[in-house]
């Protein structure tokens, strides 16, 4: 698709000078048939590091996840954990262990048999398996539990199990996949924080994958975002939010108010933006210098961004007048839903103890900080 | 309650009664004073010790659990380890080798046990114990690789990649994993294979030589000179065993892990 345009990035976005990553992935490809389920994909983790794969299912991040634990083999590239690759490697052989998404967890074992599973495969003395099992379930807080069988837990006890399974092997990486889908939303909150307290108390190296991106910007310290086999943007959350470099990358983080149209001739520091819909009049943009005019591109901008007034506001700010369609409250923020032009809803967002005196069919004045709107060229 | 039509309710019943009314009075003949069958002389467990004193009896009820403990361990072990292998093949080998396995199931047993004394006579087996035996693993091998198959193919195959991934070597994996789930249906498929080994009588007829009469084949002989309270006892005995079974097979395969 043409419109999320730029190309994908080859390399990792964070070129810190800084030691030798936990995880190297070079360029791999993995081909389904004809197609290429993850094409050309690098990053790099650090240790210590808790990186998100985010993206929307067929992605190609699951596979990612699979070649790195060793479950599929790369058609090209490389992978490399501290430093050796992994080519070749079988997954029991790998320094690396993988939370399932459905968690895997062995039902004829107890909770102390299922976290002990790896280290007695690995021979690790009696004493010593009962000492690191113990130390793995404080940290999850499930001392106690040690006697139950899978299907007597809840399902947040379950997840806490199968992490507990991972990190008590002490693996260079702990692999999540999808680590909190299964669980209903006031756990998996609550998880977002606990599992993120575990992870830095730990110091353990995490690469996540998901398709949730408020999960993946709150445990993250880098997401890359990925679509379509490949990665469009890597960088922390507030840059990936703040600064998409692609459309999609834009949507996928988030609400994202749009107008197509055209970049037009240079005014005053700024461009015109010619949106396509004649009922909208045009206003200034900001765009990079290597951008000629007349360009078909879509605006956009965050709704947090975006201010409303009922009086045309006195300022040097784009403004552009609308007509408030919905005002939605939900609780912590009330949302406003704007018409622009013929068919464009915006929204705009303020906190919940703001209630402001709108009501459906006002018409309104929307402005926003010139630098906060951004061109996404076809 | 939904509510039934009286005339189902009769036709079950009747259908029920025709399944296991002859079954009810070979029990309850089996516990008649009355040397002859036809009429009830009160209550009595003679007959039942009469068989403990029956010489020929008792070695055919030798014959019929030597028998079935061989050739339930050969078709357990040989029928556990086509339905592991079969799950390692393509998807297209795997429904050919199926269609195969249910044929021995669906041959007329007669057939089977004349194919069989035909082979064993061909390349000079003497029949005797060795053919019932090795008859009897043919037909239990399918019995035993579909129900472990069955259980096989509802195991999560994410529980051993999970193994694999804290460490475990295939071996490891088929050991702490696969084996303990499967557990369950092993022991079905043992009950299952040792009952029908224990009540078979045609294969047996077909492939037993000198020495080697098992308790249907001994019921059946003794039956040629009349029905006796005797043999009511021995088939209400099998019965039992039978039906300790099959009912034990099916409270495994039901049970979860």
């Amino acid at each position: 698709m043409a419109i999320f345009s730029t190309s994908p990035l080859i390399t990792s976005g964070h070129s810190v000078s800084s030691p030798a990553p936990t995880i190297d992935i070079r360029a791999i490809v993995r081909n389904h048939g004809s197609v290429a389920a993850v094409d050309h994909v690098s990053f790099q983790v650090q240790r210590g590091e808790f990186f998100s794969i985010l993206g929307p299912s067929g992605a190609g991040k699951t596979s990612v996840l699979r070649i790195v634990a060793g479950f599929e083999d790369p058609d090209a590239g490389d992978v490399l954990i501290d430093g050796r690759s992994m080519l070749g490697v079988p997954p029991n052989r790998r320094p690396v262990n993988l939370v399932f998404q459905s968690y895997a967890l062995f039902p004829h074992l107890t909770v102390f048999e299922n976290v002990a599973f790896g280290l007695k495969m690995r021979r690790v003395p009696a004493s010593l398996i009962d000492e690191h099992v113990r130390q793995a379930l404080t940290m999850v807080k499930l001392v106690g539990k040690e006697g139950r069988k899978p299907a007597q837990l809840s399902g947040g006890e379950q997840q806490r199990v199968a992490l507990a399974r991972a990190l008590v092997n002490k693996p260079a990486v702990v692999l999540l996949d999808e680590p909190l889908a299964a669980l209903d939303q006031q756990l998996r909150q609550a998880m977002q924080v606990e599992l993120k307290s575990i992870q830095e108390q730990a110091g353990l190296t995490c690469v996540c994958v998901t398709h949730h991106q408020e999960e993946a910007m709150m445990m993250s310290d880098r997401i890359a975002v990925m679509h379509q086999g490949r990665m469009w943007q890597v960088g922390t959350p507030r840059e990936v939010y703040e600064n998409p470099r692609t459309l999609f990358v834009s949507r996928f983080l988030g609400v994202s108010n749009e107008l197509p149209g055209r970049v037009g001739e240079a005014v005053e520091g700024a461009h015109l933006f010619q949106p396509a819909d004649d009922l909208v009049p045009g206003f200034p943009v900001r765009i990079g210098p290597e951008v000629s005019a007349g360009r078909p591109a879509t605006w956009s901008l965050r709704p947090e961004q975006l201010r409303m007034s009922r009086e045309r506001p006195a300022t040097q700010d784009p403004v552009l007048p609308g007509v408030l369609e919905k005002v939605l409250f939900a609780g912590s923020e009330t949302k406003y839903l704007v018409r622009v032009g013929r068919d464009r809803l915006w929204e705009a967002r303020t906190s919940g103890a703001m209630q402001l005196p709108y009501t459906s069919g006002d018409p309104v004045f929307l402005h926003w900080a010139l630098g906060d709107g951004r061109v996404f060229f076809e | 309650m939904k509510p039934r039509s009286l005339g189902l309710n009769a036709v079950s019943l009747l259908a029920m009664l025709f399944l296991y009314g002859p079954i009810i009075v070979l029990v309850l003949y089996s516990f008649n004073a009355a040397h002859l069958s036809m009429t009830w002389r009160g209550v009595t467990l003679k007959w039942y010790a009469a068989l403990w004193h029956d010489e020929a009896l008792l070695a055919a009820t030798v014959n019929s659990l030597f028998i079935a403990l061989v050739s339930t361990v050969g078709a357990t072990g040989l029928g556990g380890l086509l339905a592991l292998g079969m799950e390692q093949m393509p998807h297209r080998r795997q429904q050919t080798l199926e269609g195969g396995l249910v044929l021995p199931l669906v041959i007329p047993e007669v057939m089977m046990g004349v194919a069989l004394m035909l082979l064993f006579v061909t390349v000079h087996v003497p029949l005797g114990l060795t053919t019932v035996i090795l008859g009897h693993i043919v037909f239990n091998i399918p019995l035993v690789t579909i129900m472990i198959r069955t259980r096989l193919r509802k195991l999560d195959p994410m529980l051993r990649e999970a193994a694999a991934d804290l460490g475990a070597d295939s071996w490891q994996v088929f050991r702490y994993v696969t084996l303990p789930l499967l557990r369950p249906a092993i022991w079905g498929a043992v009950l299952v294979a040792f009952t029908v080994s224990l009540d078979d009588f045609l294969v047996t007829f077909f492939t037993a030589g000198p020495g080697a009469t098992t308790l249907p084949l001994k019921v059946y002989s003794m039956i040629k000179s009349g029905v006796t309270p005797e043999i009511n006892a021995l088939s209400a005995l099998l019965l039992v065993v039978s039906m300790i079974g099959v009912a034990g097979s099916l409270y495994l395969q039901r049970r979860e892990v």
